[in-house]
Formats: C-alpha cells, sequence, structure tokens
C-alpha cells in the first residue's frame, strides 16, 4: 500500500500547562474523507491549527507524517504550499484588502514556493469565476475586503472558495458548517463534494451529524477529551446522533 | 466590474498591489546608490559670505539675495525648536556644505546638454527624463521593468543644489504653466517671485523655514494662469548626491482663479553613514476656484538597521486657500529619513475653501517620525479632512500631530480627522496629539482616532494560505492604508505599494 497522506502518531499537545491533545492517532489515504466529531472543547480545533502549525502549541509527544514527511519541521506557509489547507472554524477578518486581491496574493505566493510562475489576469479571472460560482459566490463579495462584515455564511463560502483555488492535498475543514442555514449548507456540502477526488484528503471536523448528510465520509472518528475514542464507518455518525457523547465518554472514563 | 471580464482600475490596483508586494526585492534601500560626477561646491561653514556665494552662484538680482540676508541674520537669534517627540545630537550648521552642483550645471538646460551620468542616474531611479520615450508611449526601462512613472508627467530634476532640467517645457508654455527652476523663476519672472515668495511661509516661521529661506538652493517654481487644468502631472524629483551637504529646496506653486494643478514630488538619497540635513520649503497658494493637489512619496535614506545614518528631514509645507471656494490637497507617503518632522498645513483664508490632508507615514528601524498637518479655518464655510494612517515597526517612534482651529469670524466651519495607527511588533511606539481650538460656536470638527496591532490572528491566517510573513505584513499594511492610497495618483499608488514592502521587511521574524 503507498504511504498515507496523513498519520498522525501519538500526539500530545500542550496549551499554557495544560494538556490538550492526550496522545491522537490518525492515518488517512489519499482520496479519503474522514469525519471527526467531538463536543465542543474536546480538543478538535486545536488539532486542526497543530495540523496547519500554528504558534502557542508545545508538541510534548508524537509525530506527523504528510506523505511521509515530518510535517511538524515545516512554517505554516511551507506547509500550505505543499497542500495543507485549513478552513477555518472562525475566519479572520483582514480590513482593507478586497477578497480578489487575497485570493491573488495568495495563490500566487504559493505558486512562487513552488517555484512556478505568476499567474496571468486571464488565468486568475477564469479561475475564480468558476470556483466563485461552485459556491453561489457573488463578485460583489469578491470586491469587499476579506471577512470584513461578511455574514457567517458567506464566511464559510469564502474559505470554500479558498479551497477550492489554492486546489490543496489535505483539506482541513473546522465546523464549516456552522453558522450556515440549511441551503447554505447545500451549497457549501455540494462545493466540498465536487472538490473530492483520488488525490485528495479531507478531514471533516463537525460537531453535528447534520454536515454528514451532505459530505458523507469514508471513515468517522469519535474525538473525546483530546483523543480518538471510536472508529468506524458513516453509520458511526448516526449512532453518535442517536446516542449522544456520553456513551462515548463512559467507554473513554472505562 | 460589470463582469468577470475587463476589470475597473480599482481592481486593477488590487491586483497591482499585490503584484508588486510579491515582486519585492529582498535587498532594503534600492536607491542607495552614489553617483560618481565631479561638483562644484561651497566650502563648509555658514555665514553671509556663504548666501552670497549661493546668490551669486545663481546670478540672483539683488532684491534676492537682501532677502537671503535678512532672513540669515534673523536665523541667527532664533533656537532650534525642541518641542517635536524626535532625539538627535546637536546639528553642526558649520560642518556642511550649502551648495553642490553637478560640474558644469549652473542651471537646467535641454536634455541634450545634461551630463550623461545624471541622466543615467534618474534613469536608475525610475524617472523618465527624455521626453521622446514618454511621448512615444515607451513605458519600460533598460531591464524591462514599468518604471514607476510612466505616462504623462512633465519632470523637474533637482540634484544635490541645483535643478538639472526640466521636461515638457514647451509642451506647457503653450498652455501658459510656467514649470522651471525656482532660480530661474528669480531671474525670468521676478514679479511673480516677489509677489509670492514668503507670502504663506514668512521668513520668519521657524528655525528651518528661516535657515531656508537664508540658503536655499533650488527647488521647482509652477505657475498656472487663469482657467487653465495643467494638462499633465508636473513632477520634481530630488536627489542628495554629494556628502556632508544640506539640501534646502524651495518650492513655490501659484494657480490663479479656477485652474488645476497636480503635482508629485519623490525623494531619494545614497546610503550614508553620517546624517544628512534637508530642510525644504513648499508654498502653495490657491487662488479663487483653484485647485492644488499636491503628492510626496518621501524616501529619503533611513539610515541603517542600528539607526546609524539617513536624513532629517525638517519640512514646511503650507497651503494657502487664498481665494474663494479654492481647494488644496495634500497626500503624503512618508517611508524615508532617520527623522521626519513636517507638517502640511491649509490656511483656509477664502470662503468655502477646503483643505485635505492624507497621510501614511511608516517607520521601521530607529526612525522617528513626528508629522502630521495644520488646518487653519478662517473663512466662513471652510471645510477639513484629514486621514492619517501611521506604521510603526521596529524601534522606530511615529507620532501624529495635529492642529484644528477656528477662527472667531470662520462660521460653520467643518473637520473631519481620522487617525489610525497601527503597531508592528512591541518595541515601537505611536502616538496621537491633535490639538483642536474653536472660537466659533457653529464649528463641528470631528476627530476619531485607533490604535492597533496586526493580530497573530491575522498573520497565521495569512501564511496559512502560503504567504509568507514579510508578504503578509505588506498585504495587511496596504489594506490599513487603502483609503489614503486612492488619493494618490497612479504614478505613486504604485510605488508607494512597493515601498510599503521594502520599507517594512525585516519588521516580523
Ligand atoms: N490558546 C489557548 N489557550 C488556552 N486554552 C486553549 C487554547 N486553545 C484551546 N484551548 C482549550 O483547549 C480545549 C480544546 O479547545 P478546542 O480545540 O477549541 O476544542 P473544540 O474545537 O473541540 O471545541 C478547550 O478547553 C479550550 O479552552
Ligand atoms: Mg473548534
Amino acid at each position: 500500500m503507498s504511504t498515507p497522506m496523513l498519520e498522525i502518531k501519538n500526539l500530545h499537545v500542550r496549551v499554557e500547562d495544560q494538556e490538550i491533545l492526550k496522545g491522537v492517532n490518525l492515518t488517512l489515504n489519499r482520496g479519503e474523507v474522514h469525519a471527526v466529531m467531538g463536543r465542543n472543547g474536546s480538543g478538535k480545533s486545536t488539532l486542526s491549527y497543530v495540523l496547519a502549525g500554528k504558534d502557542d502549541y508545545e508538541i510534548t509527544d508524537g509525530e506527523i507524517l504528510f506523505n511521509g514527511e515530518d510535517l511538524l519541521e515545516m512554517e505554516p506557509d511551507e506547509r500550505a504550499a505543499a497542500g495543507v489547507f485549513l478552513a477555518f472554524q472562525y475566519p479572520i477578518e483582514i480590513p482593507g484588502v478586497a477578497t480578489m486581491t487575497f485570493l491573488k496574493a495568495a495563490m500566487n505566493a504559493q505558486r512562487k514556493s513552488r517555484g512556478e510562475g505568476e499567474l496571468s489576469t486571464p488565468e486568475f479571472m477564469k479561475a475564480v469565476k468558476e470556483a466563485a460560482s461552485l459556491l453561489e459566490v457573488k463578485q460583489d463579495m469578491l470586491k469587499r475586503p476579506l471577512n470584513v462584515g461578511f455574514s457567517g455564511g458567506e464566511k464559510k463560502r469564502a474559505e470554500i472558495l479558498q479551497m477550492a483555488l489554492l486546489a490543496p492535498q489535505l483539506c482541513i475543514l473546522d465546523e464549516t458548517d456552522s453558522g450556515l442555514d440549511i441551503d447554505a449548507l447545500k451549497v457549501v456540502s455540494e462545493g466540498v463534494n465536487k472538490l473530492r477526488g483520488p488525490d485528495r484528503t479531507m478531514l471533516v471536523i463537525t460537531h453535528y451529524q447534520r454536515l454528514l448528510n451532505h459530505i458523507v465520509p469514508d471513515v468517522v472518528h469519535v474525538f473525546s477529551d483530546g483523543r480518538v475514542v471510536e472508529t468506524g464507518g458513516k453509520e458511526l455518525a448516526l449512532e453518535l446522533e442517536a446516542k449522544g457523547y456520553a456513551d462515548f465518554d463512559a467507554e473513554t472514563a472505562a | 466590474m460589470s463582469d468577470y471580464g475587463i476589470p475597473t482600475l480599482k481592481e486593477n490596483i488590487d491586483r497591482e498591489t499585490v503584484d508588486q508586494v510579491l515582486a519585492l526585492d529582498v535587498d532594503k534601500y534600492k536607491y542607495g546608490f552614489e553617483t560618481d560626477i565631479e561638483s562644484d561646491m561651497a566650502p563648509k561653514g555658514l555665514d553671509e559670505d556663504t548666501i552670497r556665494f549661493i546668490s551669486a552662484k545663481k546670478e540672483e538680482p539683488q532684491w534676492m539675495l537682501d532677502w537671503r540676508l535678512e532672513a540669515f541674520r534673523r536665523w541667527q537669534t532664533m533656537i532650534e525648536p525642541t518641542w517635536a517627540r524626535v532625539k538627535y545630537p546637536k546639528i553642526d550648521f558649520q560642518d556642511q556644505h550649502y551648495y553642490a552642483a553637478p560640474k558644469g550645471s549652473s542651471g537646467p538646460k535641454s536634455l541634450d546638454e545634461v551630463d550623461p551620468e545624471l541622466l543615467r542616474t534618474y534613469e536608475k531611479l525610475g524617472i523618465p527624463l527624455s521626453e521622446q520615450k514618454i511621448l512615444a508611449g515607451v513605458q519600460e526601462d533598460g531591464n524591462g521593468e514599468a518604471t514607476p512613472f510612466s505616462g504623462n508627467v512633465a519632470v523637474d530634476a533637482v540634484f544635490d543644489s541645483v535643478s538639472v532640467v526640466t521636461t515638457f517645457r514647451k509642451e506647457l508654455a503653450k498652455s501658459g504653466i510656467i514649470f522651471c527652476s525656482i532660480s530661474e523663476a528669480v531671474r525670468e519672472y521676478p514679479e511673480l517671485v516677489q509677489k509670492y515668495l514668503g507670502s504663506v511661509v514668512p521668513v520668519t516661521d521657524n528655525y528651518y523655514a528661516t535657515l531656508n529661506s537664508a540658503v536655499f538652493t533650488d527647488g521647482s517654481f509652477v505657475y498656472i494662469p487663469k482657467g487653465v487644468r495643467c494638462p499633465m502631472e508636473l513632477s520634481t524629483y530630488f536627489r542628495i548626491n554629494e556628502r556632508n551637504t544640506g539640501q534646502f529646496e524651495r518650492t513655490l506653486i501659484i494657480a490663479e482663479e479656477g485652474s488645476y494643478v497636480s503635482y508629485l514630488e519623490g525623494c531619494t538619497a545614497p546610503m550614508r553613514d553620517e546624517n544628512q540635513l534637508h530642510a525644504a520649503v513648499v508654498e502653495l497658494v490657491a487662488l479663487d476656484d483653484a485647485e492644488i493637489k499636491y503628492s510626496t512619496v518621501q524616501n529619503w535614506y533611513p539610515g541603517d538597521k542600528n539607526g546609524k545614518g539617513g536624513i532629517y528631514n525638517f519640512v514646511t509645507k503650507r497651503g494657502d486657500c487664498r481665494g474663494k471656494n479654492s481647494k488644496i490637497s495634500w497626500t503624503q507617503v512618508e517611508t524615508g529619513s532617520a527623522i521626519t518632522w513636517k507638517y502640511p498645513s491649509c490656511i483656509l483664508r477664502g470662503d468655502g475653501s477646503r483643505g485635505e490632508f492624507y497621510s501614511i507615514a511608516i517607520s521601521n528601524g530607529h526612525q522617528q517620525v513626528d508629522s502630521g498637518t495644520k488646518m487653519i479655518h478662517l473663512g466662513k464655510n471652510t471645510s477639513s479632512r484629514i486621514i492619517s494612517k501611521g506604521i510603526a515597526a521596529g524601534f522606530s517612534d511615529n507620532t501624529y500631530r495635529g492642529q484644528v482651529s477656528c477662527h472667531r469670524k470662520a462660521t460653520n466651519a467643518r473637520n473631519f480627522t481620522q487617525c489610525d495607527s497601527l503597531l508592528i511588533g512591541d518595541t515601537c511606539g505611536a502616538h496621537t496629539v491633535p490639538y483642536i481650538e474653536s472660537r466659533n460656536s457653529s464649528a463641528v470638527f470631528e476627530h476619531e482616532a485607533t490604535t492597533s496591532k496586526i493580530s497573530d490572528d491575522q498573520m497565521f491566517y495569512c501564511l496559512q494560505r502560503g504567504l509568507s510573513e514579510e508578504e503578509a505584513v505588506a498585504l495587511i499594511v496596504n489594506g490599513f492604508v487603502r483609503d489614503v492610497l486612492q488619493h494618490l495618483p497612479m504614478e505613486f499608488m504604485v510605488e508607494t505599494q512597493k515601498l510599503i514592502g521594502i520599507s517594512l521587511e525585516g519588521s516580523v521574524g
């Protein structure tokens, strides 16, 4: 079997002297979609930030391999250029920088790190147009400063729009469903589904099962108190929905 | 944009920003080279003979010499001001040259007479002096890079103490516009110069202005006749080259009734270990219904990363909205100089006149900036607008100092002031010092101020999308200054976006 796209082995992470991740093990193969479900505060966002390389997290044990290489050795921008993308749970506002400007900056920065030339304006415009129509993003939004005054739904759409344009290998979606009404959820999920492919792996973090009705995962992991406590197929999400997290917590405690 | 097809100018600019930001060199001050050219210099030191020397070199009439000497006598009785939030060792005014000119260039000539070495210098700086090239629409320099100045710009190039060439003069003269060096104006248009010189910034105004009045060497003179809209941007490009030489330029712009002019000013200097003094005076006069738009990109050498060297930029700029419904707008981008002390101001004398001040001031390393504006409301129904964006990084100090005042008779004066500071790192400082005086109860003055930092979350977000730390800072800062950027002419907007990135290199990580 080929090298997994992402291997997380016995990952322990501390924030301000508090252990948040307590031995996470996960293996994601190329082309798979994995869901990580867990209640608030269980450490899901922490995991996503550590994957993306945010400061302030102390890795006390374990390792992360991305296509067999040590991900923890790489700077955040290097990880991005290598194909790691995080759709933020809470996207950040960049005042004064038009969304369009930001998109081009990001695309060209990644191309530059990979030793590729810059996109011409027509190429860029074409790519944006395609991605925007996929996510039903209006042109007007692209002119507004990124995430400034965006509704919850617009922010999440803008995240997936960036994902579509940057065409990453590994997509980490942190609670992309939060803040979306049912129509927006459909649009965003369809957008995500169109981006699925044999060379792209997704880690879909969510709190609720409903997202997984739209983005149907290959594997479901239940996350509790900083580790994976149960792994199964897509039916595990339904089971979790029916039983609630409490049962799984009990299993952890046992 | 109506569709995704043809982008509008604005979007073009946005894209341009990023393109420019991404194209940044790793190299810091790229204008730091020195031109090896023989100079004609005044001996070091300052006394009445120095002033006579300068005046003789410029073949000035007696009245001009008398004016200078009177200023000099006055200056000797004055004390250097200390109220600005800047620190520097005492300047030894006797330890520098007050006149330096490239050999054999007593005044501007036609292009083919100018020393090719000088032309090469300006070419290297991206300043097109060749009229043919511009007229032919050539916008690329030898390296295939687009020059910051493209399109129709008439340039007055000042090298150390003299104007070496002024382009497009004949073209402009057709509309009655005078665009020449101030030295030439003193000789050729004495009535105009005598009428307006010192009428906005009096000889006795302040220590540096008085010094400038005594020893000013060159600068530009612009006269726009009644009802004329100047058909191209006018620009002066100042270059300090000689060692131990002060630059004291003097600019005078007069816009007659109903006329309009947009004027650009750029400045650079070689990298040197010693500090060099630059004390300019700029006077603008706008008569009834006239408008003057004055834009500056100040990029004098800021000193090295330890704070050694750099220009002391002590400048007095003032515009007089003398006529009714006249308008003066200052836009400045301050990225250079070790110390900047500068308050481009508007005297809103004419009823219904308007003053504007848009500023981007970036300080990094050990730079010190104390800059702002004064809006002095004297006439009725006068209005003013101030938007200041200060960005401090490294160990720098960045102060906005602004005064808005309203005279007893200035009914219905309006001012809006917005002062935003952005801090990068925690070893720099940003300060806002507003002075507001109102002697008329109908005045409405609004003042808003914010101070923010580039947050770790913003940085991380940008890095996650693949931007390097420096690209992220440049992008965020370009967003921060966007409101001001929009007021710059195209030529300067592109250059400014580039400069922002370059000035902030090394501010993170
Ligand atoms: N920067 C931080 N400083 C202190 N505590 C943090 C920080 N980030 C996360 N935590 C704590 O870590 C735990 C897990 O948080 P998080 O990863 O956001 O969980 P989830 O995304 O599953 O809701 C929470 O108790 C939270 O308070
Ligand atoms: Mg979370």
